[in-house]
């Protein structure tokens, strides 16, 4: 029996037919069909967060130069508050509002005689402190319940303060997952946000940085490389971003995209609007890195900064080479599980390989089909009840909309570089390896009991599960207060963790050694 | 860190800055962890009890499980009762516990959502149990969370009919696991029998054995929590966490409780033990009075480090009420006293305190509070130490203040929920890092010739 059939045989019939078609043992290259973005099933132990956890902790939350006020009782605003290691600095204005926590704490009142009239106040008395030039106000399960018009308010707080105010609703019941938030959050940047600014900034080849939340300091490693090669940053979105500069984020030339899941809403729709290609990218692994800056110059198709990145990659994969080695020397045929959000779990498999890691089972917390098998078949998803409760703007093309690229060059790098395309992580898997969407606890389990990974990479929620069981867990989420990971000084930092790991002494002292003399 | 925190103090009514709570919830699922093989379930969105267990984990570096009945936006419109229907039957069906507690949360609150009702018409597998209390999001904080739970097992489980024991019921506070040994030693040396609701020694400081168990043999027992119904009194630790369990087992089982604060430092746990000697008949043994002894001697030796030095305390409220208790005998000047959970019962208690060391004067004390404010208070006026929860970091570090790491929760260190607070020798342990804490400052700042080796 292989380990996809013993795992679903333990569960009843019902949960069972829910989850057969989550479970992927990866054959013919990947060209499987796979479950995704459907509903959690009721009781079963999740690691999904909510709608609110993507649009306000993921999408929003790193924008240092906005208070975001969450608007709901205590609970959402506070476990918000610092936790997803989303590193910022101040600007030059001394804004950063990362290191804050702002609720507008509602009471029982509140919740049975409306809230608009606390959310009022509670602006009012945020631009009295803070003096902010931009809030953002995103609404927890029972704002949306009991109706209160956050919208409105944004509106009057613009009017009445002359700032920049913009609502979410992003109440954690809808959709079935963060990813309902992402694109929630997508969506109010697009509407508000991207094109407010027209300024053009110097530079000849301007980029922007999508889905990089600069845990650890990712985006700051990825930047560095950028700027060394010569590239203008224009925004990054979201880590240590700013609405200043995701309001002038269309005067760039090309986006390009590291999380695939969280923001490829706002790719597309700028390209629809403004006409700025989006290519996807992979900051995680050394050789990754080295392609992804390939790819890049190649869209800009300029001699000097082809040159330019030859240079820069040898220059840093050499300074790195040594380290690699090493590490590489004790971490070559080991095996991994990788159990993250919504595009790490491809990523990472990549700065593996460098190391001569394995992946025996990836998976997806709560991806799309698309992040799985590619985009190709978005044509083919069929739209469910909850997806369709999330609004799909269509973008029009805006007065603004230039193209970068003539068409014969389009077309001629269509095929080279993943321009506009994402092939998802099944292609990238090996036969005989498992893919597992909205993997649950159960089947965590069950699966390292058959795969028996070295290591599994995951979340803190599962990560003592894991460790209690005598298999070295490391955090994907959040690097376990290490990082960055990213680009290429990142890929060592990586492989020192992975090596402390999976060496510390503390692995051989489990066993008391009057239970070995037993045994 | 934390610049655009200004001096000036405005008038705050609807916003809150870096608060000094959480919700509801989350103090009802961990109560629920220390039951035995029980499995908390929380009624909402599955965002809740995803950041819940992540919330726990990181404190106590332990897995903290527990199941939701994963609301969609359809759920919220028609209500809840299929969501735990099914939740029910695929709990026991995938993971087996003997009990499942179900907390609500601010989404099936708003809607509504009758949990006596769902739960009465329920089919349970034989020898099953659900249980459930409410915990709106929107009232309270995260320790009435846990009161509530605690109470809900007992307006369920705890039978008048039990037979009468000699046991005391004893309900510990919300406090770590390092806690709650020292409570069993304590009362152990003391002679005195007890069922302690919850129970989270062995859930949450599980040994490192190589196998993990999602229900390990350990929590309060199923039975225990019956004969609640049969014990001759109880002891509720911290009015804030235990008087609702001490209300809800009056009104069940006619059973008396004496709530007291919780035993921290040397009046408090003087006053702990003579109770227990009290409902015991037995007298404090020689072993304890020797530990009294070695906490009063630590307090008299360093006693020039701690006398007349300032500090803020902020947490939950028992705790703070309790490390207030010790920073006064210590001979320090608790200037801030804060907590975010509402009540002015707080405020009496630590006003009480304060009074009797003549130290109320100039001490600002504030229930409903939060870390923003406490902030502005200390750049307003500083003081010498901070002792709290790790949130109080950022401020720690904005403005250069030693900070001993104390309460709930502490996430960014280890080892702390192994470490009592409570007794003689957790107010040992306290006051020996406060002791530390303000040393190595003075070695910091002080010029190189007056480092001294000796004291």
């Amino acid at each position: 029996m292989d380990v996809k059939t013993d795992i679903l045989s333990k569960y009843k019939a019902k949960v069972f037919k829910s989850r057969k078609d989550h479970i992927i043992r990866v054959e013919g290259g990947g060209e499987q069909a796979i479950a995704a973005n459907t509903r959690a099933i009721p009781g079963i132990m999740t690691n999904r967060g909510c709608c609110y956890a993507g649009c306000k902790g993921v999408v929003l939350g790193p924008l240092k130069d906005a208070m975001v006020i969450t608007h709901g009782p205590i609970g959402c605003g506070f476990y918000s508050w610092g936790t997803r290691r989303n590193k910022a600095r101040a600007n030059e204005d001394g804004e950063n509002f990362v290191q804050y926590c702002f609720s507008t704490d509602m009471q029982e009142p509140d919740i049975v005689f409306g809230g608009d009239k606390k959310l009022r106040k509670a602006i009012t008395e945020a631009v009295e402190i803070f003096r902010p030039k931009r809030i953002l106000v995103c609404s927890t399960c029972p704002v949306g319940l009991i109706g209160d018009d956050i919208h409105a308010v944004a509106a009057w707080a613009e009017k009445e303060f002359g700032i920049t105010c913009v609502a979410f609703s992003c109440e954690g019941y809808k959709g079935v997952s963060q990813s309902a938030g992402h694109h929630i959050a997508n969506n109010g940047l697009m509407k508000r946000i991207i094109g407010t600014d027209d300024s053009v900034r110097p530079g000849r080849h301007k980029i922007n940085l999508l889905g990089e939340y600069n845990i650890g300091g990712d985006g700051w490693e990825s930047e560095r490389i950028l700027r060394k090669i010569g590239y203008e940053v224009v925004a990054v979105f979201t880590g240590d971003g700013q609405v200043r500069d995701v309001a002038n984020s269309h005067t760039a030339d090309l986006n390009l995209v590291q999380c695939h899941r969280s923001i490829n809403y706002v790719a597309e729709m700028m390209k629809d609007a403004f006409g700025v290609n989006w290519l996807k990218v992979n900051f995680i692994g050394v050789k990754a890195t080295s392609e992804t800056l390939r790819d890049i110059a190649e869209f800009f198709g300029d001699t000097e900064l082809k040159e330019k990145t030859e240079e820069v990659i040898e220059e840093e994969t050499s300074l790195i080479a040594p380290e690699i080695a090493r590490y590489r020397s004790r971490l070559e045929g080991k095996t991994a599980a990788l159990f993250v959000g919504g595009s790490r779990s491809h990523h990472y498999q990549a700065l593996l390989r460098d190391f001569g890691v394995e992946t025996v089972l990836a998976g997806y917390e709560f991806a799309h089909r698309d992040d799985y098998e590619g985009r190709r078949i978005i044509p083919t998803i069929k739209e469910d009840a909850d997806s369709k409760n999330i609004e799909n703007l269509v973008m029009d093309k805006d007065a603004r909309y230039r193209v970068y690229l003539t068409p014969e060059r389009l077309s001629e790098l269509k095929g080279k570089i993943p321009l506009e395309d994402y092939a998802g992580l099944m292609t990238d898997m090996r036969d005989g390896t498992y893919v597992v969407d909205d993997l649950n606890h159960f089947e965590t389990e069950e699966f390292i009991r058959h795969l028996k990974p070295d290591v599994f990479f995951s979340g803190i929620k599962d990560k003592f599960v894991v460790q209690k069981g005598g298999t070295l867990s490391r955090q994907l989420h959040s690097y376990d207060y290490s990082g960055p990971y990213a680009g290429f000084r990142g890929s060592v930092i990586f492989g020192r963790d992975l090596t402390m790991g999976l060496y510390a002494p503390a692995w051989n002292l489990v066993t008391p050694p009057w239970a070995s003399a037993r045994a | 860190m934390l610049d655009q925190t200004p001096k000036e103090i405005f008038e705050r009514t609807a916003l809150r800055v870096n608060p000094c709570k959480t919700c509801q919830p989350v103090g009802a699922l961990f109560a629920a962890l220390g039951v035995k093989r029980c499995m908390p379930h929380s009624h909402g969105s599955q965002g809740c009890v995803s950041y819940h267990r992540t919330f726990l984990t990181r404190h106590f570096k332990e897995p903290a499980i527990a199941s939701s009945s994963s609301f969609t936006e359809g759920a919220s419109v028609f209500g809840g009762g299929a969501n735990l229907t099914a939740s029910v039957k695929n709990i026991f069906d995938v993971y087996d516990p003997d009990i499942i507690a179900v907390h609500t949360t601010c989404l099936s609150e708003t809607i509504g959502d009758d949990l006596n009702s769902f739960i009465m018409e329920l089919e349970l597998p034989d020898d099953k149990l659900v249980v459930h209390c409410n915990t709106p999001s929107y009232v309270g904080s995260h320790v009435n969370g846990f009161a509530n739970m605690t109470a809900g097992f007992i307006k369920y489980l705890a039978d008048r009919r039990a037979p009468k024991s000699g046991r005391v019921g004893f309900f510990p506070g919300f406090v770590n696991p390092g806690d709650l040994r020292e409570y069993k030693r304590l009362m152990g040396l003391m002679g005195t029998e007890y069922v302690m609701l919850p129970d989270h020694t062995g859930v949450l400081d599980a040994p490192m054995t190589g196998t993990y168990r999602m229900f390990p043999d350990a929590g309060t027992e199923i039975d225990d929590i019956r004969a609640l119904g049969g014990v001759r009194a109880a002891l509720a630790m911290g009015p804030f966490a235990s008087t609702e369990p001490a209300l809800a087992l009056k009104a069940k089982c006619g059973v008396d409780s004496s709530i007291m604060p919780l035993p921290f430092g040397v009046s408090g746990t003087d006053s702990f033990l003579m109770k227990l000697s009290e409902l015991s008949g037995n007298p404090v043994p020689k072993e304890l009075e020797d530990e009294r002894g070695r906490l009063v001697d630590l307090m008299l030796d360093a006693n020039p480090y701690f006398y007349g030095k300032t500090c803020a305390v902020f947490g939950d409220p028992d705790t703070v009420v309790g490390i207030t208790s010790l920073a006064l005998e210590l001979g320090m000047l608790p200037k801030y006293v804060i907590t975010g959970t509402p009540g002015e019962a707080f405020v009496e208690a630590a006003g009480r305190l304060l009074e009797a060391y003549d130290a109320r004067q100039g001490a600002k004390i504030k229930a409903a509070a939060d870390l923003f404010e406490l902030h502005q208070w200390i750049k307003n006026e500083k003081v010498d130490l901070l002792i709290g929860s790790s949130y109080a970091k950022q401020i720690a570090k904005a403005e250069d203040i030693p900070f001993v790491r104390a309460g709930f929760p502490v996430l960014d260190r280890y080892g702390h929920a192994y470490q009592p607070l409570i007794g003689y020798q957790g107010s040992l342990l306290l006051a020996g890092r406060i002791a530390d804490a303000i040393m190595d400052r003075l070695d910091r700042d002080c010029a190189d010739e007056d480092l001294e080796l000796v004291l």
